[in-house]
This record gives structure tokens, C-alpha cells and sequence, in this order.
């Protein structure tokens, strides 16, 4: 069996697997490791036993038998050791269901999955704890290519993981099947989770573009979970539709020397128009709830481009119009900034100026966009068609300074340079 | 499985016996109370005294010193306290947040130490 079969059963099964050992054994870390063990041993014998007709179920199997395991080393630990008495406790009841080898149905799994994700997102763990124990519990990222993500070394990654599972198991942090009221209440943090786990990889702050690709993959499949396991969320859909409608351009973000294409210059050839239509059927199925919510009205901003045939015919009077009601609900500095961009299309550099220059000094919006280097490059861009050319100037300078990732700066450089041309005082 | 509820507040937040609202705050107190004790959750339970009655106590190479005031000089001070013994964090979390202090103050949660020896 080729490593890409094995890689794909991994992805259907991984959450599936850790969701139903962590009902029946109720231990975060004995269900991951089990789960580990369980995908380690296929690896090692379907290349040469051949995959077997059920691979869930074998996994299941095989994984119940590894928690088994745990549980029973854990106990000769007990004998020497009386604090780890409360897992012998929960062993004994679970050697008893999992002899029963009973196959959990279609609805136990999902409702597994979902006691899962909810879990992994409690308001209690830090928000980057919430999004590592996400990306390895129920997405099955090993700690290794976590840490690679986030750009801290694997031993930080393995400190922050191993925390926050012994938090789940200090304060209790309860891994059940949410009641429709409390899902209500927690369904906004788990789209929290995800999407920071894509604006990671999106927008990402450095030049380690393919693993940060990875990253929105791994968002878009969480929030295609998510989408499945709450089918009547309208906000949890709009999520889906605006991961899928962003990702849908990051073939054409990014030239060949990984330095970033403006929206305006990008070949639209390149974006994926499958992907776009499962964000635009997507983004349908949330507005037909009739609920509106901040990510349905990013995505159909999103769909807008995704849609215009150029940049030049992109309806900005309705991006404008959708920033107008984005803003209230959403007062953030990054939302005005791209708000003001839109204006720029709609009435011109003279509003656009004067609404981007209003940002940083507002205090009723959230976050700063002072070290984003974006909206030094947008207010140098507009600065310029308005020929004010040293106000340009410094802003691109400001833009360079604030950018952390080397092709940005080199991108930024050359924009600094094309300004030079066309000033007529240089 | 035990928790503690810590109960932060910034005095001048809450009524005091000449408002008209003291009286309503109080009942609410005693409904939470009677409330907790009804589910069976409730082990123990106080109000302190104001942070100006507190003394903190430390012993150094043997010696003991006693200064006057709490732990950390800040506006918001621990005013009472909930043992409460519950199922899981988000039943501890749910009581909390019917504390009635907790629209104006903060409820610090924490599961008590269990020895099982």
C-alpha cells in the first residue's frame, strides 16, 4: 500500500478513532496515544498484510486494545504508586465495554467527534492551547509539524500540548456531548479556534510558505467537521464559505520567488473555481437560515472577488456596502482598513485617506493596525495617486519596517523603487 | 469533584445597606446560597470582612513578619469564597457565573488539590 493511501485513511479515521477512545476511557492522553499506537502499527502492517476491508473498524479495534494496554501499565504503576488510582478506576469499566468490541454507529461518531472539538476549544485553556491541542487531538498534526507551524521549537510545542492536557485533567474540563444550549454557547469559540488556525496559515508572518499552506488545509477540514457535525449553524457555514473562498486564491497570492501578488495583479486563471464553487454553494446554504453573522458577510465579501471576471469590475459599491455592516458588528481596526480600501474604489483616494488616517487614533475599534505593514503599504499607495510623494515615501519606509517576512520586504523594496519612477520631483 | 470559587470585587462597585438596591443584592446572596445547598453542591461558604482588615503573615529565616493588608494592593479584593462540590469544570463554571457579584466583579475557579492517600 503507497504512503498516500495510508495518509488518506489517517485523515477519515484519526478523529473518528481518538473521539470514540475518549468517551470509552475519558483520559485525553491515553485516547491520543492509543489513537498514535493504533495508526503505528498500520503503518507497519497493511504495506505488507494488505489494507483490511474495514480499516476503521480494525483501527477501533486495535486502538481499544492499545488503551488496554495503557490502562494496564498504568496500573502495575497504581500498585507502587496510589495517586494514579482514579484511571485504574475508569479501566475497569472500560476493559468491560471494550471486550464487547461494540461498533459505535454513524450517530455515536459524530456525536464523539463533536464532544471532541468543543473540548478542545473550553474558554478555559489559552487560546494557544485551544488551537495546538485542536490541530493535534482532532486533526491529528503530530507536535513536529505543529511546532514547525507556529515557528517555536518542538519541545515548546510539547510543554504548551502537555500543559494544557494536564489542565483538562486538573480542572476537569468535562469532554461530553454538549446540550443544544451549550453548543449554542460554545459553537462561536471552536470557529475562533479555526479560523485562527487559517489566518495563520493565510497571512502567514513569515517565509515558510508550504507549511503555512498546510495550515488552511487543515482549517478548511476542521471547518468542514464542524459544518458536518452542526449542520444548522448559519455562522459555522458562513466559516466554511469564507475559508473556502479565501483559500480558493492562494495558487495566485504568491509569485514564483514567493513574494506576494496584490489582488489587483493576480492571474484569476490560477484560482481554483472548484473550490469556489463549494464556497459560493456553501455561502448559499448559510444565508438560506436567514441569520446573518460576521463570517457570512467576509465570505460574500469574499465571493464578490472570487466572482468579478477582473479586478476592475469587482461591485465595490456592494463590498463597501457589506463593510458598512460588518463594521458595527465587527469594530476592529483590520475591518475599518479594508473598509477604507473598498471606499478607495467606490469614491476615491481623497475618502479612502481620510478614512484609513481616522484608524489608528479611534478608540472604538479593536486591535492596531500601526505594525501591520498592509496599511502602511495602502495609505503609501494612495498617498501617491494623490501626489503627495514624501507622505508615500515614509509610509512604504514605515511598511518595510513593520514586515517580518522577507519576500513582503522585498516586495515592499521594489514598490518604494517603482515610486521613485514615477515621481516626477526624483 | 471540588472547586473554589474566589470572589473578586471592586468595593465601590458594590450597594451598600443605604441603597436602594441592597436590599434585592442581599436576597439574591441568600437565594444563590439556598440554592447551591438545595443541589447538593454546597461545602462550605463566607463573605470577609473589607481588604482594610486584612493582615498578611510570613515567616522569614524563623522570624515572623506581620504586615497590615492584603496580598496584592489592587482595587479589586477577594471578598468571600464558595467550596463547591460539582460534577465537572463547566458545572462549576455555570455556578459562578450565577454569583451575584460576578455582573460587576470577577469569580476566579479553581479545582480544590485531591490527595489519595
Amino acid at each position: 500500500m503507497r504512503s498516500v493511501e495510508v495518509a488518506d485513511v489517517f485523515r477519515d479515521e484519526w478523529s473518528r478513532l481518538v473521539a470514540t477512545l475518549m468517551r470509552e476511557v475519558g483520559d485525553l492522553t491515553i485516547a491520543e496515544d492509543a489513537a498514535q499506537d493504533a495508526f503505528v502499527e498500520a503503518a507497519v502492517r497493511w504495506p505488507t498484510d494488505g489494507i483490511p476491508d474495514r480499516p476503521g473498524a480494525w483501527l477501533m479495534t486495535t486502538g481499544r486494545r492499545k488503551a488496554i494496554d495503557q490502562i494496564r501499565r498504568a496500573r502495575r504503576f497504581d500498585d507502587r504508586l496510589p495517586a494514579l488510582g482514579a484511571q485504574a478506576a475508569t479501566a475497569t469499566s472500560f476493559d468491560a465495554a471494550a471486550s464487547d468490541e461494540v461498533e459505535p454507529d454513524a450517530a455515536q461518531i459524530l456525536d464523539d467527534q463533536l464532544a471532541l472539538l468543543v473540548g478542545c476549544c473550553h474558554p478555559s485553556l489559552a487560546p494557544d492551547a485551544q488551537v495546538a491541542l485542536t490541530l493535534r487531538i482532532v486533526a491529528g498534526l503530530s507536535t513536529r509539524q505543529i511546532a514547525r507551524a507556529f515557528l517555536v521549537s518542538e519541545e515548546t510545542m510539547t510543554r504548551r500540548l502537555t500543559r494544557a492536557k494536564a489542565k483538562v485533567r486538573a480542572a476537569r474540563i468535562p469532554f461530553g456531548v454538549p446540550t443544544l444550549d451549550a453548543l449554542g454557547e460554545r459553537v462561536g469559540g471552536v470557529c475562533e479556534v479555526i479560523s485562527s488556525i487559517f489566518t495563520e496559515g493565510h497571512a502567514s508572518a513569515t517565509d515558510t510558505a508550504f507549511i503555512r499552506g498546510e495550515l488552511c488545509e487543515e482549517a478548511i477540514r476542521l471547518a468542514a467537521l464542524l459544518a458536518k457535525l452542526v449542520p444548522t449553524d448559519p455562522e459555522v457555514a458562513g466559516l466554511h464559505a469564507l475559508l473556502l473562498l479565501t483559500d480558493a486564491r492562494r495558487m495566485s497570492r504568491l509569485d514564483r520567488d514567493g513574494r506576494p501578488i496584490l489582488l489587483a495583479d493576480q492571474d484569476r486563471e490560477r484560482w481554483d473555481h472548484q473550490m469556489i464553487a463549494r464556497g459560493l454553494a456553501e455561502l448559499a446554504r448559510a444565508h438560506s437560515f436567514q441569520h446573518g453573522g460576521p463570517f457570512q458577510i467576509q465570505a460574500a465579501i469574499a465571493a464578490l472577488h472570487a466572482t468579478a471576471p477582473a479586478f476592475e469590475t469587482t461591485d465595490w459599491q456592494a463590498v463597501l456596502r457589506l463593510y458598512d455592516v460588518l463594521l458595527p458588528r465587527e469594530p476592529s481596526a483590520l475591518v475599518a482598513l479594508n473598509r477604507a480600501i473598498a471606499l478607495d474604489h467606490v469614491r476615491g483616494p481623497e475618502a479612502a485617506i481620510a478614512a484609513l488616517d481616522a484608524i489608528p487614533p479611534a478608540d472604538d475599534l479593536t486591535g492596531d493596525v500601526d505594525g501591520y505593514p498592509y496599511f502602511h503599504s495602502a495609505r503609501a499607495d494612495i498617498l501617491a495617486r494623490l501626489d503627495r510623494w514624501d507622505e508615500a515615501a515614509a509610509a512604504f519606509e514605515r511598511a518595510i519596517a513593520c514586515s517580518t517576512n522577507e519576500s513582503e520586504r522585498s516586495f515592499l523594496r521594489r514598490r518604494l523603487q517603482g515610486l521613485g519612477g514615477v515621481n516626477p520631483r526624483s | 469533584m471540588k472547586y473554589m470559587l474566589l470572589l473578586a470585587s471592586d468595593p465601590a462597585d458594590e450597594p451598600t445597606p443605604t441603597d436602594a438596591t441592597f436590599g434585592p443584592y442581599m436576597a439574591e446572596w441568600e437565594a444563590y446560597t439556598q440554592a447551591l445547598v438545595e443541589a447538593g453542591a454546597m461545602v462550605a461558604g463566607e463573605a470577609l470582612q473589607g481588604a482594610e482588615t486584612a493582615s498578611t503573615v510570613k515567616v522569614r529565616d524563623g522570624k515572623r513578619i506581620v504586615t497590615d493588608g492584603p496580598f496584592i494592593e489592587s482595587k479589586e479584593v477577594i471578598g468571600g469564597f464558595y467550596v463547591i462540590d460539582v460534577a465537572d469544570l463547566d458545572a462549576a463554571l455555570g455556578w459562578a457565573a450565577r454569583i451575584p457579584n460576578a455582573h460587576f466583579g470577577t469569580v476566579e475557579v479553581r479545582p480544590v488539590m485531591e490527595f489519595d492517600v
